[in-house]
């Protein structure tokens, strides 16, 4: 913890940046804190309550957090990966950005719970992880962490989907969107959903009805998930920011696990590799097709 | 009354749908539940456009463009088969049988297998039965949806 608190102190005393990105202690758990005075870095902590995705700020529909100048922001591995998406897509310029990563050793789901992680605590997506330091860091912080506790995860949760018939997946699905309002926190905590313009807001021609019933729910879900295939970091903040609890992240990680063994792809921290969609090989699999 | 699948086609511009061409001005005898819709390439083929079909009470779709290699625009087609492949695959997760969606590469000179794939589909489309599922998924019912003028009583 002293040394994120005395690289950002340095950080800002220097003026490399204007504003350090964390979590501050706050009233209801850790809570991101943009941390603008060289003598506020002892707000600063980092511990398994870092839940929030803290790139989604860095993202260009925020324009408000650009006019700060120059940012660092405490990443985790998974955020990193956000941050790479958004590099990757040319919304963020690499250099405009000093990230502070911290070795991970697995979050919550819940900013308000306990400091270390439990396999009662633990978050889904942090049991199958794969790359618990971030590699598209400046700085590297924190000391090394045990892996994070086993539990069933999404994929285990999509074994079990696949297990299904046809009718008792659509089912389940009708049950779970059936409750989605169209608050669009989803689409809002998203790191990686930069559009000006979302296909969800055009009315002229109305392609996903905008209203909360199930039709336009499924509609508007797959058009997300499909617009995230092979982009979406894993970080799981649809499903935490969804105020009616539908497991959002799991028609991500559907997508995902289709990306990665079709297209040999898995998203990863670093900006330089291309993303699947928009590229393509000449030999893709085409089973499918007569 | 039997049933009979109402099939939208998307098809490119420059393959499939000459290839349906061929198919008619050879007089081919073929299903005649399928209404085309013509798009410039299968890279155009917003998977929406599928989504919005199967929203109005579509019992199946085709989707077909140029072969690999074969693309008027030169690589639409590898693009769309990389967006469809994943689509394919999500709509199963949630359950939508992906059998009801055809997809295939027909060139300007195979009209005979347009309309293989046209018969094809729609017999299968037939075995499937309606597709009324996603279509039903309606909005409630509210008071007063007749419009304004049916609740206020006034004229527009």
């Amino acid at each position: 913890m002293t040394e994120l608190r005395d690289l950002a102190r340095k950080l800002l005393a220097e003026g490399t940046v204007k504003a350090v990105l964390g979590y501050e202690e706050g009233p209801r758990g850790l809570r991101p804190v943009f941390v603008t005075r060289a003598e506020d870095a002892d707000k600063l902590v980092f511990d398994a309550r870092a839940v929030q995705n803290l790139v989604t700020w860095l993202n260009p529909r925020r324009p408000h957090v650009r006019r700060l100048g120059k940012l660092a922001v405490v990443v985790k591995a998974c955020d990193a990966r956000a941050a790479a998406g958004l590099i990757r897509e040319s919304q963020v310029k690499r250099d405009d950005v000093v990230f502070l990563g911290v070795r991970c050793g697995g979050v919550g789901t819940d900013p308000m719970g306990p400091a270390g992680v439990t396999p009662d605590t633990v978050a889904p997506r942090c049991a199958a992880c794969t790359s618990r330091v971030p590699t598209l860091a400046d700085h590297l912080v924190g000391p090394e962490l045990p892996a994070p506790p086993a539990r069933e995860g999404a994929d285990d949760w999509l074994a079990r989907l696949d297990g299904r018939d046809h009718a008792e997946r659509w089912a389940f699905w009708m049950g779970e969107l059936e409750r989605c309002v169209r608050c669009n926190a989803c689409r809002e905590v998203c790191p990686l959903c930069f559009c000006e313009r979302c296909v969800q807001d055009k009315s002229q021609p109305q392609w996903i009805e905008s209203s909360p019933h199930l039709r336009g729910n499924l509609s508007w879900h797959l058009t997300r998930a499909l617009h995230l295939a092979g982009r979406c970091a894993g970080c799981d903040e649809c499903s935490r920011a969804c105020p009616v609890g539908i497991p959002l992240g799991l028609l991500n990680r559907a997508a995902a696990r289709t990306v990665a063994r079709r297209f040999d792809y898995v998203v990863s921290d670093d900006p330089g590799v291309p993303a699947p969609i928009g590229a393509f090989r000449h030999d893709d699999a085409e089973e499918f097709i007569r | 009354m039997s049933f009979e699948p109402k099939v939208t086609a998307f098809v490119c511009n420059w393959c499939t749908y000459t290839g349906a061409d061929l198919a008619g001005t050879s007089r081919l005898q073929m299903a005649s539940n399928v209404r085309i819709i013509r798009l410039p390439c299968t890279g155009r083929i917003d998977p929406l456009f599928l989504l919005k079909a199967f929203e109005r009470g579509a019992d199946g779709l085709i989707v077909s463009g140029c072969h690999p290699a074969d693309c008027h625009y030169n690589a639409g087609n590898y693009h769309a088969r990389r967006r469809f492949a994943i689509f394919r695959e999500l709509l199963d997760v949630v359950g939508l049988d992906p059998a009801r969606i055809t997809f295939s590469w027909v060139s300007a000179s195979e009209g005979n297998k347009w309309r293989e794939v046209v018969d094809d589909t729609v017999e299968r489309i037939r075995g499937l039965g309606p597709f009324t599922a996603y279509r039903d998924l309606t909005p409630p019912a509210v008071s007063g949806a007749e419009g304004p003028s049916a609740t206020i009583g006034g004229a527009p």
